[in-house]
């Protein structure tokens, strides 16, 4: 393996990684302050997807379909916070479960109803569509270094929101104590909604980033949800950083098992096992560490609520 | 209660049952996937089933037609339950349909030991051709190993020395990088096998990069169904179009292509494809079934709709052989191994394993006259093939 | 139990004993598949039921229990191992082996990382199935023949696999009923209630829960036997974490920490799955729809609500 490929898998690796960041914030926020599971976190990002898809062949402006559709799925997500979830943060973890499975089956059927089973597809303007020349020999398509700028902002911006601000300060409360924020005199249903909101815009910006990639398809969003669960857990849920650090780990431990994991385990094996385990164990491996992180750390990484 | 309830069930269950056993009709049960992104491939069979239904006017053998299309959810214990109520409940004649090989594995038995006829009208795994081969087993597609065969052998043709081969991880994906290893003759630099199922694995970026620094000459995919659209899309953003010429099977199809026009992703024309039929195949039936499917969805019909139309007629030329007498199925069975019908692909023999020897095409991607985007034959590169596993079957 | 409800446990066992019989005479063999269906599936969720309900233990991973129990049926079949006895034992020690491995683990922590790490281990073992391409891998594997439990018993038979799992049904519904009532179920509701004081009270709390841990996935892996020998196919698929989802699901339609509450959530549910997809090919919006209904009124399940309507009814 050589220096170049290495250096284009790690950004594989980041790409995935500021994916995961966007899905895991929200989740980890709403399953913090809220202590709501929600199982259904995924459908924004399917929605996102989607509304991105239908307005960019409608519009032909993948910009102009971008700006639209994060402020669409914040909307959805107000709409959702208010018609069910805000009903949910009462019940105990279970009847979330149950709830948001529930919600998922509702969400994949209605998109198969709305766009069809075929999923959608959109081209990116010419202009996204090339390959950057990073330094000598690594090439890189613009369309993924945007992604990752893009996801890298978010996360920059997250964190001073978080950190610097008086919203930021009762989300902070909020996670370690959200009975003392309510004694506070705060606006409470106010600040959830808006966290439920901005955590399913951030979903549907990850979805719809991806969806030039891999088109709009019903279901996209279950898989990478349940990645996403294993990020907030390894980094402790509740926490922002811990949310970040735990994508990163895994998006890079994925993709660099994904394709560096069949030559290493030929040290060791023989052609014919490695090849046969390693697909196998590179899917295995986030869920390895996760275990690892949880035996030594029950709480996860940055974990800021003692259960 | 719990009785109250069970009798309930049970009683609603026989109101929506259909009633049972009635002579005066040929009961297909259909089985393919409605539900999960996969749909699209089970629609369009489905279109292509009702379309022949109505080519033969309802009637089979003086018989009328009656087809229960059957869900699977992509899923193999959901096929084989599905299966089992169209056998034991619906009491059909034949079950024909299956796209996904694990689905027709796990659910062969259900239809072979209650002695019905099974058609494949798509999957066509290695056991089923070889060791677990049925006197009442018939494939009107291929057996998997042998598309690829032919452009593996396209492959060396071409003066290919390096290739790298991508493919999903399951039981069609290992047969689609068994065939072409075997005619291939230079070497194989890399192979990804991805994660599948209904959690697919959509992003080749890992894999794209390895194939691009491995010095290949060709690459070689297979990604049906809505993976071949994601697939063809990150191969031209990677830039490989011009670096890395592709060679892909059952993953460029009239499925994907609508959609990769819609999108514009020009880079997938011109691209070659290996098959048993393409929409331009010359003879009668195959002009019938284009112009009809063309005519009533308004859009080409996938080859698996081709297969799905076929299986349909295959049938139709086992009832009309015995007139009509379903109980005759030593006469049905002798007539279905004569492939003695007008099937879109021309005419073709079936080995002893029921898995048709027919020949395989080379195609590649181009714009028809309306502009619309689809595949035309090259050439042919086998004539008359037969699957190598038909050497394990003992019938 | 309530005089009612013994009269009602009768009259239910009776009919399920004259069933395969009714089904034969009506013609409906298919009625006899999904009923075995309900009942293995009745059988994992009542397991599910003795650590998520009556020692509120929620896992999102105990389908892999069924699949541990269906590949030791498939496994051993694939070397023409086809003992009964030698698969169930099979069935029995991995699943209670699994559970004593990962419930070391896993019970060291609470609450929602319980869930996502039970979570984890389900999908480490549906990757290693994916892996292992001799038992077929993602494609699953084939039984070809039922296990051979002895002379005089053919479980290719239907009505006498009926009766095996019938049997099975009633022995861990009593296994349940009678724990739950025993010292150690006392012990193990109280714990859900509240741990530090049984702790405090001298228990080895985590011994408890360890031992009920192991205790649910044995039964579960009892589950997964029959349904190998059943469905005649297991696959890692059979252990998605949406199964996982569905066990969930049915427990709590039914009525968590309750003896029948599973077996009437595996009744609903396979009712819903056996009805709905006859009707329209989007019945999964409606399965949606009811969760959600039982999630947010549903308090008990169907049995929550039978017994407030009963409470209501009577003056």
């Amino acid at each position: 393996m050589d220096s170049a490929l290495v250096m284009i898998q790690v950004l594989n690796g980041l790409q995935l990684g500021v994916l995961l960041f966007l899905l895991a914030a929200g989740l980890t926020l709403v399953f913090g302050i809220m202590d709501f599971i929600n199982l259904a976190h995924g459908a924004f990002y399917m929605l996102g997807a989607f509304i991105c898809a239908t307005l960019a062949l409608w519009l032909d402006s993948f910009l102009l379909a971008v700006l639209l559709a994060v402020p669409i799925t914040f909307v959805i997500g107000v709409v959702v916070e208010l018609g069910i979830a805000r009903q949910l943060y009462q019940a105990d973890h279970l009847e979330q479960i149950l709830a948001t499975f529930g919600l998922i089956l509702i969400a994949d059927t209605l998109v198969q109803m709305i766009w069809g089973p075929e999923g959608l597809t959109f081209a990116l303007p010419e202009i996204l569509n090339g390959q950057v020349r990073l330094f000598y020999d690594v090439e890189f398509p613009v369309y993924r270094i945007l992604i990752i700028s893009a996801g890298l902002l978010v996360a920059l911006a997250l964190y001073l929101v978080v950190s610097h601000t008086r919203i930021g300060m009762l989300i902070r409360a909020g996670a370690s104590n959200r009975r003392m924020v309510e004694a506070l005199g705060v606006d409470i249903r106010m600040l959830f909604t808006l966290v439920f909101a901005a955590g399913a815009a951030m979903a549907g910006l990850a979805g719809l980033m991806i969806a030039p990639i891999t088109e709009a398809s019903i279901g996209m969003g279950n898989e990478i949800l349940i990645v996403a669960f294993v990020v907030i857990v390894i980094g402790g849920i509740g926490s922002v950083q811990g949310a970040f650090l735990g994508a990163m780990l895994v998006g890079l431990i994925d993709t660099l098992g994904r394709s560096f994991l069949d030559d290493f385990l030929r040290l060791f094996l023989s052609h014919q096992a490695a090849e046969t385990s390693a697909p196998a164990i590179s899917a295995m491996l986030i869920y390895i560490l996760m275990a690892v992180i949880l035996t030594f750390r029950p709480q996860g990484l940055f974990g800021v609520r003692s259960s | 209660m719990i009785k109250k309830f069970i009798r309930g069930a049970l009683a609603l269950m026989i109101l929506v049952l259909p009633g049972v056993g009635s002579a005066e009709s040929v009961k297909i049960g259909f089985v393919t996937t409605l539900t999960t992104g996969a749909a699209v491939i089970g629609n369009d069979m489905r279109d292509a089933v009702n379309l022949a239904v109505e080519d033969l006017n309802g009637k089979m053998g003086g018989l009328d037609i009656e087809v229960i299309f059957a869900d699977d959810g992509f899923k193999p214990e959901t096929g084989k339950q599905v299966t089992d109520k169209l056998v034991k409940s619906d009491d059909v004649d034949f079950v024909a349909g299956y796209i996904w090989s694990h689905v027709l594995l796990a659910s062969q038995k259900s239809v072979l030991n209650a002695d019905k006829f099974l058609i494949s009208a798509n999957a066509g795994p290695s056991q089923l051709a070889g060791k677990l081969c049925h006197r009442d087993f018939f494939s009107t597609s291929w057996q998997n190993d042998q598309t690829p065969m032919a452009m593996g052998a396209v492959l060396s043709q071409r003066g290919v020395s390096k290739l790298y081969v991508m493919a999903p991880n399951y039981a069609a994906g290992k047969n689609m990088v068994a065939g072409v290893e075997r005619t291939f003759k230079g070497e194989i630099v890399g192979k990804d096998l991805t994660k599948w199922g209904k959690d697919a694995q959509l992003d080749f970026s890992a894999e794209l990069a390895k194939a691009k620094a491995s010095g290949a000459e060709a690459l070689f995919v297979f990604y049906p169904g809505k993976a071949g659209g994601a697939f063809m899309k990150q191969y031209e953003q990677a830039g490989l179009a011009d670096k890395l010429p592709l060679y892909t099977v059952f993953t460029v199809d009239a499925i994907s292509l609508p959609k990769l026009q819609q999108a514009n992703m020009k880079a997938v024309l011109g691209s070659l494809t290996t098959g048993f039929w393409g929409p331009g195949l010359k003879n009668p039936q195959n002009a019938r079934f284009v112009e009809g499917f063309l005519k009533k969805f308004g859009r080409y019909p996938s080859f698996y709709a081709a297969q799905s139309y076929d299986s349909i007629f295959l049938i139709n030329s086992a009832v009309e052989a015995v007139g009509g007498d379903l109980q005759d199925r030593d006469g049905m069975r002798a007539a279905m191994e004569k492939a003695d019908f007008p099937s879109v692909r021309g005419s073709f023999s079936y080995g002893a394993n029921h898995f048709p020897i027919q020949n395989f095409y080379l195609l590649e991607v181009v714009a028809d006259g309306n502009g619309n985007w689809t595949t035309e034959i090259r050439s042919t590169v086998f004539e008359n093939h037969q699957d190598t596993y038909v050497a394990d079957c003992r019938l | 139990m309530s005089k009612s409800g013994g009269w009602l446990a009768v009259v239910t066992v009776l009919g399920a004993l004259l069933l395969p019989f009714w089904a034969e005479y009506a013609g409906e063999p298919f009625i006899l598949d999904v009923i075995i269906r309900l009942m293995i599936l009745a059988i994992a969720a009542s397991s599910l039921n003795l650590i998520l309900g009556y020692s509120g233990m929620v896992s999102l991973g105990h389908a892999v229990f069924i699949g541990i129990g269906a590949y030791a049926v498939g496994i051993p079949a694939y070397y023409d191992l086809n003992s009964g006895w030698l698969q169930l034992a099979a069935a029995l020690g991995a699943s209670g082996c699994f559970a004593l491995l990962t419930g070391l683990i896993c019970l060291r922590t609470r609450g929602a990382y319980f869930i996502m790490i039970t979570l984890a281990f389900a999908q480490m073992m549906y990757f290693i199935f994916v892996s292992i391409e001799e038992y077929g891998g993602d494609d699953g594997l084939v039984i070809y023949s039922r296990s051979e439990m002895g002379p005089g018993v053919d479980l290719d038979d239907n009505s006498q696999l009926y009766f095996l799992v019938l049997f099975c049904l009633i022995a861990v519904m009593i296994l349940i009923h009678r724990l739950t009532r025993s010292d150690f179920g006392q012990v193990i509701r109280s714990i859900k209630i509240n741990e530090v004081r049984m702790q405090a009270l001298g228990f080895d709390t985590f011994r408890y829960r360890l031992v009920c841990y192991v205790i649910s996935g044995m039964i579960c892996g009892l589950a997964g036997w029959l349904l190998g020998n059943f469905t005649g196919f297991i696959s890692p698929e059979m252990m998605d974490w949406t199964r996982s989802g569905e066990l969930i699901a049915m427990v709590l339609l039914g009525g968590a920490a309750t003896v029948v509450g599973p077996l009437l959530g595996a009744g609903i549910f396979i009712g819903v799955e056996t009805l709905l997809p006859e009707m329209t090919i989007y019945w999964h919006l409606y399965l949606g729809i009811l969760l959600i209904i039982v999630a947010k009124f549903g308090r008990g399940g169907l049995l929550g609500w039978w017994t407030r309507w009963q409470g209501r009814s009577r003056p």
